[in-house]
Order: structure tokens, then C-alpha cells, then sequence
């Protein structure tokens, strides 16, 4: 592993709605032997709302986290949240392609960022840095009745300039880490769909509509879980869940993981450690037989011995 | 006969609408020749009045008024299909959003009940540093007047330890809410 050390920049959802993320984001770095070191009074990014006022004052609001992040020496600044990661890297792609607009942006901030920091997404470096490899090796646990659909959401692995990791129209970083840790992974088509985004509160139709397609597809693709990497995706998906059934006439009922907690139920952490009960809807019927590697392996050997036995019998 | 409803795009083309959303975007809009590709992959074209191929050949022909009454502008989530995807390489999604911010800038809000859970974000930003979900939700219920937004998720996230009643107050939220001031400050040098 090249580095092992990193700034992590929870951002605002984490504390709140999205508390699971950040425990079980942090439980399985640890397990991995990153070690994480958050910026001293963060703020927040900005998000969604900031651009709509303004590309210069977005970038500002993203650049002061930067900034306490440049301080800090680490280089790496890894961030759960596609929506925060999209505004640290947008600002910063912009000020350091663009001298112009990083004045601009530096006359807003009490103190001038100067480019030296790398934001990438946690799934990123799990990817990158830390190895598929590495990843298997700490399994003890296989989730033998898990089938899941990897959604990465929208703007995860996108524009390509900005994101600079992936493929922006089928990405697999998700799916391969899912079958690094022996989970079955579903081909499914609307990894990048949108799922409404922050339009939940005030356009709560439209975004019932949005994921309606989402969580319908899931289940075509034979998936009974869907796995994400983004606390708006999974509010979407499973906290209004029950409004999509009101409003769509549907009767969903598919849970909706983080692919850190489904990486942390691999591990052998309980789903309470990993906050899996903070979830709408209940995933103990998927993940509630994890039986041990060794014991799987073991099953297979003797599942194979008797198809050999049963050929032989038959030749 | 069918009656389709054309637009006259020879009339009342606004010029300098054109020249600015060029200069504030960066992007040359003249490069776009309808391959429709971006609308093809828009999840929200089913919910715009123009689909953002037609918000973009308004915009090379300098409907302004057209386009800044749009719903479509403040519908659009960003989510970045349209500049993967754009054939010339335009990046389609920072004009829309370049479109938002001057809708904005010269009030004109075709979708209130969007600008207005933004606004409520951006309070709660300025307010305490970071963003407190509880506050940005009831200070959009106050807003908006939709006092039960959604109400019924309540019971869901409550009791999890999730929604917090009091916010994180960072020791350098001064600090967010000059980068607010000076925004704001240079938005009226503008002119
Ligand atoms: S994809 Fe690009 S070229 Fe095609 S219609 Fe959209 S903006 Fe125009
Ligand atoms: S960025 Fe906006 S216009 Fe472009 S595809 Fe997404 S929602 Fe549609």
C-alpha cells in the first residue's frame, strides 16, 4: 500500500441522516489499516445549493475545508460523500487549472488555498490504495444469501474530468469490491441513474418516480439488496421507500446498504456495530446468515465431492 | 391536422444573453447541433417543460426570457449526463447551472418550492458553519407553508440516534459567513 494515512472529510449528511456511513466507513478503514485524520472545524461544502448562487462563492465555501487540509501535509483528502467530493474537486480542478478564478475564489476566504490537496472518494483508495487483494484477505464471514445491485448514483464517477476515477457510464470499483469480499453481485443497468438527488423535500413526486425505476430495476435484475456509496442515494432509496409505495402503488420492501457496512458484515462486525438497524427497511432476512469462510470452503469441498461421486457413479 | 406548438426563433433574439451565458459558462453554445443526446439521457426530461436540448438551441437563439422562465432550469439535478455525454465535448450541465445562477441574480423562479429548500440550506450554512438537517427541513416547511413536508418520516429517524436537536456549531463559522458576505457584497457591485 502506497499510503496509509489520510485527511477525512465526513462532511454535514455524515453527523446526521447519514451516521451508519461514517461508523462503518471508519470501522473498516481501521480493520484495513488506514488511519484518518478529520480537518479541525470543517465546514460544510456547499453541496448542491452553493452553485446555484455561485460558481466563485461554491468554490470558496469548498476551498476553506481545502485550505485546513493543505495545513495538515497529508496530500490525500478522502471523502465518503459523492455530493462533497464533487464540490472539493470541482473547486479544486478549477482554481488550479484556472489562476483567474483561484483569486477570485481566494478573495472570499479569510485564508488562500493553494492547490495542494488530492480529494478522492473512500470507494477510490479502497479501490486504488489499500487493493482488492488486501481487501479479501480480512473476510472471516461469508453473506451466502446476499444478492446485490451496485448503484453508484450520479455523479460518483462523473463528469470524467472531475472524477477522474472509474468508468463514467459503467463503473465497476463497487462490484468488484463487493465480489472481493464473496458477495454475489447482479448486472444491473441504472448504476448511474439519477435517484432525484436533493429535490426529496421539495419535489418528493418526482423523486418517488425517480427511484421507483431504480428500486424496480434492482429487483429485476434479481438483486434482494442494493448496495451505495451515497447518503442521498440511500435516503432516497430507503428512507422514502415507503412514500414511493404510497405514491407508486408498489410494495417495495429492499433494503439499501452502504458497501461499507456490507464490507464491515464481511469482517464479522454485527449489523449494530455497523448501524444497519438505523435503516428503514430491515435487512435482517439478507444478512442474518454469515456463516464463517473456513465453514463455506469446507461445504463447497463437499458439495463438489459428492457431484464428482454422483458423475463417477453414473459413468 | 395536429397543431404543434412552434416558437419563432428569429424573433426577439437577445444578443447579449447569448454573449454572457458564453462569457459566465466558458462554454461555447454555438457547438451544439441537436444530436439530442443529452436529453436522451436526462432522467428529468419527463419533468421539464424544454428538454435541455431545446433549453440549449433557445440559448443560441437568444431567448432569454423563454429560458430563465423555464422550469427546467431548477429542475435539473446536476447530475452531470448531459456533459459526459455531449458529443462536442459542451459542458451542458454547467450552463443549465449557469442559467440557475442568473435566473437567480434577476429573480426569476419559475420552480419557488426548489429555491426555496436551497435558501433554507444555505441559511442553516451561514448560520452555524455546518449544515443542520432538522433546521434545513423546518425552515423549509416554514418557507414553502408545506408545514407537513414530510412529516410521516419523522417516526423513521426518530429514535435512531439519527436527527439531531441541536446543531454543530463550528468555531469558524464567522469565517463561512464572511465568504457569504463578500458574495454577496460583490453580487451588488455587479451593477
Ligand atoms: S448532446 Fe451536446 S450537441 Fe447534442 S443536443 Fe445536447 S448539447 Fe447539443
Ligand atoms: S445535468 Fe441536468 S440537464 Fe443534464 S442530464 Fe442531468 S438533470 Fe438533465
Amino acid at each position: 500500500m502506497a499510503e496509509t494515512k489520510y485527511t477525512y472529510y465526513s462532511g454535514c449528511s455524515l453527523e446526521g441522516t447519514a451516521i451508519e456511513y461514517n461508523i462503518s466507513v471508519k470501522l473498516i478503514l481501521k480493520t484495513l489499516g488506514v488511519s484518518l485524520q478529520e480537518p479541525e472545524d470543517w465546514s460544510c461544502c456547499g453541496s448542491t445549493p452553493a452553485h446555484t448562487l455561485g460558481h466563485v462563492f461554491a468554490a470558496a465555501l469548498a476551498a476553506r475545508n481545502l485550505e485546513i487540509a493543505e495545513k495538515m501535509g497529508l496530500g490525500t483528502l478522502i471523502t465518503p460523500c459523492p455530493a462533497c467530493l464533487s464540490a472539493l474537486k470541482k473547486a479544486h480542478v478549477r482554481m488550479t487549472k484556472d489562476p483567474a478564478f483561484k483569486k477570485e475564489v481566494n478573495a472570499l476566504l479569510d485564508k488562500p488555498y493553494q492547490g495542494g490537496v488530492t480529494p478522492k472518494s473512500v470507494l477510490q483508495i479502497i479501490y486504488e490504495d489499500v487493493g482488492l487483494e488486501a481487501v479479501a484477505k480480512k473476510v472471516t464471514l461469508a453473506l451466502t444469501d446476499l444478492k446485490v445491485a451496485p448503484y453508484y448514483g450520479c455523479i460518483l464517477n462523473r463528469p470524467p474530468e472531475i472524477a477522474q476515477f472509474d468508468d463514467p457510464e459503467n463503473p465497476i470499483a463497487m462490484d468488484k469490491i463487493m465480489t472481493a469480499v464473496g458477495v454475489e453481485v447482479c448486472d444491473f443497468a441504472f448504476k448511474t441513474e439519477c435517484c432525484g438527488a436533493a429535490f426529496g423535500v421539495p419535489k418528493r413526486n418526482m423523486v418517488n418516480k425517480l427511484t421507483y425505476k431504480i428500486l424496480n430495476m434492482a429487483l429485476e435484475a434479481g438483486a434482494n439488496c442494493i448496495v451505495v456509496a451515497c447518503p442521498l442515494c440511500q435516503q432516497n432509496l430507503d428512507l422514502r421507500q415507503a412514500q414511493v409505495n404510497a405514491t407508486m402503488r408498489s410494495s417495495f420492501n429492499i433494503p439499501v446498504l452502504y458497501f461499507s457496512q456490507i464490507i464491515g458484515l464481511a469482517y464479522g462486525y454485527s449489523p449494530k456495530e455497523l448501524g444497519i438497524d438505523k435503516h428503514a427497511v430491515n435487512a435482517d432476512r439478507v444478512i442474518s446468515s454469515r456463516i464463517p469462510v473456513e465453514e463455506l470452503a469446507e461445504k463447497k469441498k463437499e458439495k463438489a465431492k459428492k457431484i464428482k461421486a454422483k458423475e463417477e457413479e453414473g459413468a | 391536422m395536429e397543431i404543434i406548438n412552434t416558437i419563432n426563433l428569429t424573433k426577439d433574439i437577445d444578443w447579449e444573453f447569448i454573449d454572457q451565458v458564453r462569457k459566465e459558462s466558458g462554454q461555447d453554445t454555438a457547438l451544439c447541433y441537436q444530436c439530442g443526446n443529452c436529453t436522451a439521457g436526462c432522467p428529468y426530461t419527463e419533468f421539464f417543460d424544454y428538454p435541455v436540448n431545446q433549453i440549449m438551441r433557445l440559448l443560441q437563439t437568444g431567448q432569454k426570457k423563454m429560458i430563465l422562465n423555464s422550469r427546467a432550469i431548477w429542475l435539473c439535478a446536476t447530475c452531470e449526463g448531459c456533459t459526459t455525454r455531449c458529443p462536442c465535448e459542451i459542458d451542458v450541465a454547467h450552463i443549465m447551472d449557469i442559467l440557475r445562477i442568473i435566473a437567480r441574480r434577476e429573480n426569476y423562479v419559475s420552480e419557488k418550492d426548489v429555491k426555496k429548500f436551497y435558501d433554507s440550506f444555505l441559511a442553516s450554512m451561514k448560520h452555524h458553519g455546518r449544515v443542520f438537517e432538522m433546521e434545513v427541513l423546518l425552515g423549509y416547511n416554514l418557507r414553502s407553508g408545506h408545514f407537513l413536508t414530510d412529516a410521516d418520516l419523522g417516526p423513521k429517524v426518530l429514535g435512531k440516534g439519527k436527527l439531531h436537536f441541536l446543531p454543530t456549531r463550528i468555531k469558524g463559522k464567522d469565517q463561512v459567513a464572511r465568504i457569504f458576505e463578500k458574495f454577496y457584497e460583490k453580487e451588488k457591485n455587479r451593477g
